[in-house]
């Protein structure tokens, strides 16, 4: 059987810490980096007669977040204690929010392969404290326990299961990484863990209604393991049920180094949480007032952005949706396209190759980016107003990205200026066909190939500098005797 | 008269005319438990040192004219009270070594208002018990009868105010723990309103009905040092946000035309005759002061116990998670695994009722049991409160028996906890209805004394700290103190 005859049933639980100055539940200061248990005040260790109190700032976001996915927003909404013992939670609980959680009922919408676009809806986002950390490097013997990030505000979004390949779910997952960060209620830092996903991940035969058994797969925090841990884990599960085995229904961790999942607890060890309503907070009631006072704070959204940069600057769908990846590089690619007015397509062409590919190479920022919008705009002007070619802004490209320096110093300095009399391309032309007498003849007896040959030898003879456009039309009218 | 057996508000004004320093009222204090508080097993910490140098600094207080009206009244605090330096156990070998590096919210205020800490009073461990006889460090006595329990869980404070060591005392009251001991000592106990009086730092039992309160020796000092208690705090998030009246100024006011409504279901075949003849005489003095006493029902009452028996262990059981062994409290020793050490760690630091409690609560917040159990209860504790608010339509306040009998002997209800649980029928409610209740002394049983109880509305406090003052101006129950200890 191939695995053409299954369908993958793929659903996300996507952590994203919000960005609040303090935690959830304490005045400490949330932020990573800190000395072990630097950041851990009495409230984070669960000291006897503490007591929580909610960060107003975390349930602003989470309502952001809601409004961006167009979710119905929870005028009342409860926190609850999810129950068990762990050395890095201090209090034996966790608290979140489960029957009645702030979000409920958004949706996103992620583009496919083939360019079409498929709603994913959002089941519910809600508010929890983050663990904290157990430590073992270093620590031979014993475990260390870090409560730096115990408490730190979290807003787990919860997909439906409508996800149908690992390359949806990381679609899906850009996504949310996209608005959270659009949103500024997240840093969207992966390896810091502030932006992490548990994959539910099962498998049916195509065609089928029902669900198949499914495995939680924990703690992923990059796309790519998302991408790699979902298509080991179906390809695993579709081996089991080819075999005639059964699915359990499981936790599993996916360990990075050997690009494969692992059982970490089965259903019958999995942990009965005992949720109940947190007796120390009130249940949290909004108004419609602040509902709507958050909504006039909402920035234009990713999907917003996108189309509005397709009919603006005339761009393909495609390449808006890359340039509003995320708020820094739009903004950074209007700022360009202003300054380039009427080059638009331009513009866009620079930023998502030249840019990008010199970016990815330095494993750099758009907002660290050695060359400003408004020098890229001035190197873009110069090969609108012909002072440079194409080709040759290249070269300038490079040599800002290292020295810093803008266009117009480097062009001057390397005498870059492109050939545009036609006096002086004429006479390089005329130089060039008197030293290839036999190529000229040949060329005149029929062989337009050798047309190339020209241009190549009359642009090694300027420097790379003729203006080609100039330079085809004196060449053909030259050659031609 | 002497100094230990005065009123606070006499007390207060002695130290501000100078008349005695709060050093000297002070050590006498510290006599007083020298003398009896190892009998009466009241005190788990007493704070010689610390007690001096706070007495000391509210004499220079005083005698600069900066004294306020509790400034350098000796208190003493259930050891249930965070109290930053000095050691709190809450009656568990769990928090055995104990040393809070913080003060609860009552404790500073307290501090603020210018008292002076005695010392940490016994009680049951974590508050759970009704007869101070479950703390680690063994069973408070009953300074009536040191054969009997002195009520719980604050028996230690209770004991301690009966016995005239210390001029008052906080509690804490999650089912009758502050009005149960109180009635069984002879001595006054208001439990406030859920949300009026700071749960920081007091440490949890069961979170949605613990509330601090005050024992003392009459309603009129408990109306002073509740003043100085109370008031939203920002760090306790069902706190409530409710300007605290001046409780001492309210006092002095005429029952005439006030409306007190007759509990029916509790003058229930449980209630002990003469208990029961107790609070019929105390209705005949209401009467006669001008009160309109009528009959109310609360239908739903009967299910308190069965109710609060869920819910409190439901809440206690995860309250509790956090005496696990890896930040303080016990440890156990050489952990072979961390199983081991949570296993062994909790095993040997709570002691039979905690460990039935936890389970009870475990198993109740279980699944498949959740909607049976706490949900049940919840949805009757709705009901209580609601027959509650029905009956606050018709009277201003509600009065019943505290206890169904008098003080009983140690041990006599150890082997049964049904037994033991019934003692608070008569106060639970009051908790699950988060309403603000009293007791006070109301006459003897068999040489014990009994107490009666007012249950306002929320909030109205000094509604019924006013009813409570205007009996005890017409009685001498209060005054009445165990042989031996005058």
């Amino acid at each position: 059987m191939s695995a053409g005859e299954w369908e993958t049933v793929i659903g996300l639980e996507i952590h994203a810490q919000l960005a609040t100055r303090s935690k959830i539940f304490s005045g400490s200061a949330s932020g990573y980096g800190a000395s072990p248990n630097a950041h851990a005040n009495l409230v984070d260790l669960g000291y006897p007669g503490v007591l929580p109190v909610l960060n107003a700032e975390a349930v602003r976001m989470a309502v952001k977040l809601g409004l961006a996915i167009g979710a119905q927003i929870a005028r009342t909404s409860v926190f609850a204690r999810k129950n068990y013992f762990y050395p890095d939670l201090p209090k034996g609980y966790q608290i979140s929010q489960y029957e009645l959680p702030v979000v409920a009922k958004g949706a996103l919408e992620i583009v496919l392969d083939d360019g079409s676009r498929k709603k994913i809806g959002i089941t519910r986002a809600h508010l929890e404290e983050d663990a904290g950390k157990s430590l073992h490097e270093g620590l031979p013997g014993v475990t260390g326990i870090d409560l730096n990030r115990a408490g730190t505000p979290l807003v787990e979004i919860v997909s439906e299961p409508q996800l149908r390949s690992a390359k949806e779910a990381v679609a899906y997952m850009k996504k949310v990484h996209t608005l959270v960060r659009y949103l500024e209620i997240c840093d969207g830092n992966m390896q810091e863990g502030n932006f992490r996903c548990d994959a539910n991940v099962s498998v049916r035969r195509s065609g089928t209604e029902a669900f198949g058994t499914r495995a939680e797969i924990k703690n992923l925090n990059s796309f790519r393991y998302v991408e790699k841990a979902i298509l080991y884990e179906v390809s695993r599960q579709i081996d089991v049920l080819e075999a005639g085995g059964r699915v359990v229904q499981e936790t599993r961790l996916y360990d990075a180094d050997k690009a494969e999942t692992r059982s970490m607890r089965t259903k019958e060890e999995a942990n009965d949480y005992r949720y109940f309503p947190d007796p120390d907070l009130l249940p949290v009631v909004l108004t419609d007032a602040f509902i709507e006072d958050v909504r006039r704070d909402l920035p234009e959204l990713p999907d917003q952005k996108a189309t509005r940069f397709s009919l603006e600057y005339g761009l393909s769908p495609y390449d808006a949706l890359v340039l509003t990846a995320s708020r820094e590089l739009a903004a950074y690619y209007e700022e360009v396209a202003h300054a380039v007015s009427g080059e638009a397509k331009l513009a866009a062409n620079w930023v998502m190759g030249d840019l990008a590919a010199c970016l990815n190479r330095d494993g750099l920022e758009i907002t660290a980016s050695p060359i400003a919008a408004t020098n890229l705009a001035a190197l873009l002007r110069r090969i609108t107003d012909q002072t440079i070619s194409g080709k040759i802004a290249k070269e300038v490209f490079e040599a800002m990205w290292s020295s810093g320096k803008p266009a117009d110093a480097i062009i001057e300095e390397r005498g870059l200026r492109q050939i545009t009399d036609v006096a002086a391309i004429e006479r390089v032309i005329d130089e060039v066909m008197a030293k290839n007498p036999v190529q000229l003849a040949d060329y005149r007896a029929g062989k337009d190939k050798l047309f190339g040959f020209f241009v190549g030898q009359v642009m090694k003879a300027t420097g790379g500098k003729a203006n080609p456009a100039e330079l085809n039309k004196l060449l053909k009218a030259k050659l031609a005797g | 008269m002497s100094l230990h057996t005065m009123a606070l508000a006499e007390l207060a004004a002695g130290l501000r005319a100078r008349r005695f320093s709060s050093v000297e009222l002070t050590q006498l204090c510290l006599a007083r438990i020298g003398a009896h508080g190892n009998a009466l097993n009241a005190f788990v910490t007493v704070a010689h040192e610390e007690a001096l140098a706070s007495a000391r600094a509210a004499d220079t207080a005083l005698a600069a004219g900066r004294g306020g009206a509790l400034t350098g009244i000796p208190l003493a605090h259930k050891d249930i009270f965070c109290t930053a330096g000095l050691r709190t156990t809450c009656g568990s070998r769990m928090l055995d070594q104990f040393v809070s590096p913080y003060d609860a919210t009552v404790v500073a205020k307290l501090k603020e208002a210018g008292t002076v800490l005695l010392g940490k009073t016994n009680m049951d461990e974590f508050a759970m018990g009704s007869s101070s006889e479950t703390s680690y460090y063994g069973p408070v006595k009953n300074p009536w009868n040191t054969k009997l329990v002195p009520g719980g869980s604050s028996g230690g404070s209770a004991a301690a105010v009966a016995a005239r060591l210390v001029p008052a005392a906080s509690g804490t009251d999650t089912g009758g723990s502050i009005r149960q001991p109180a009635a069984l000592c002879g001595i006054t106990g208001l439990k406030p309103t859920y949300g009026r009086v700071s749960r920081y730092g007091m440490i949890a039992f069961a979170s949605s009905l613990d509330q601090a309160g005050v024992l003392a020796k009459s309603a009129e000092d408990a109306a002073l040092v509740l003043g100085a208690m109370a008031g939203f705090d920002p760090l306790d998030s069902t706190s409530v946000d409710v300007a605290v009246p001046d409780y001492t100024a309210l006092l002095g006011k005429s029952l005439g035309g006030v409306r007190i409504g007759i509990v029916k279901e509790f003058f229930d075949a449980g209630l002990d005759a003469d208990n029961a003849r107790r609070v019929q005489e105390a209705l005949g003095l209401f009467s006669r002061l001008g009160v309109a006493l009528q009959d109310v029902s609360l239908p739903n009452l009967p299910l308190s116990v069965p109710t609060y028996y869920v819910v409190a262990p439901a809440e206690c059981s995860s309250n509790l998670a956090r005496y696990d062994g890896v930040r303080f409290g016990h440890r156990c020793k050489e952990p072979r695994d961390l199983q081991d050490l949570y296993r062994r760690s909790r095993g040997e630091g709570f002691g039979a009722e905690v460990k039935r409690r936890v389970m009870t609560g475990t198993y109740v917040l279980s699944a498949g049991y959740f909607d049976a159990y706490y949900l049940k209860a919840q949805k009757v504790r709705q009901l209580i409160a609601k027959d509650f608010r029905d009956a606050f339509a018709q009277v201003d306040m509600l009065i019943a028996p505290t206890t169904p009998t008098p003080a009983f002997e140690i041990g006599a209800k150890m082997s049964d906890p049904i037994t033991m649980y019934l003692n608070d029928i008569y106060t639970i409610g009051a908790n699950l209805a988060g309403l603000p209740a009293i007791s006070i002394p109301c006459g003897f049983v068999r040489e014990l004394p009994v107490g009666l109880q007012l249950v306002g509305p929320h909030f109205a406090e000094a509604t019924i700290l006013n009813a409570a003052h205007a009996y005890q101006r017409e009685t001498d129950w209060h005054r009445q103190m165990p042989q031996g200890y005058a």
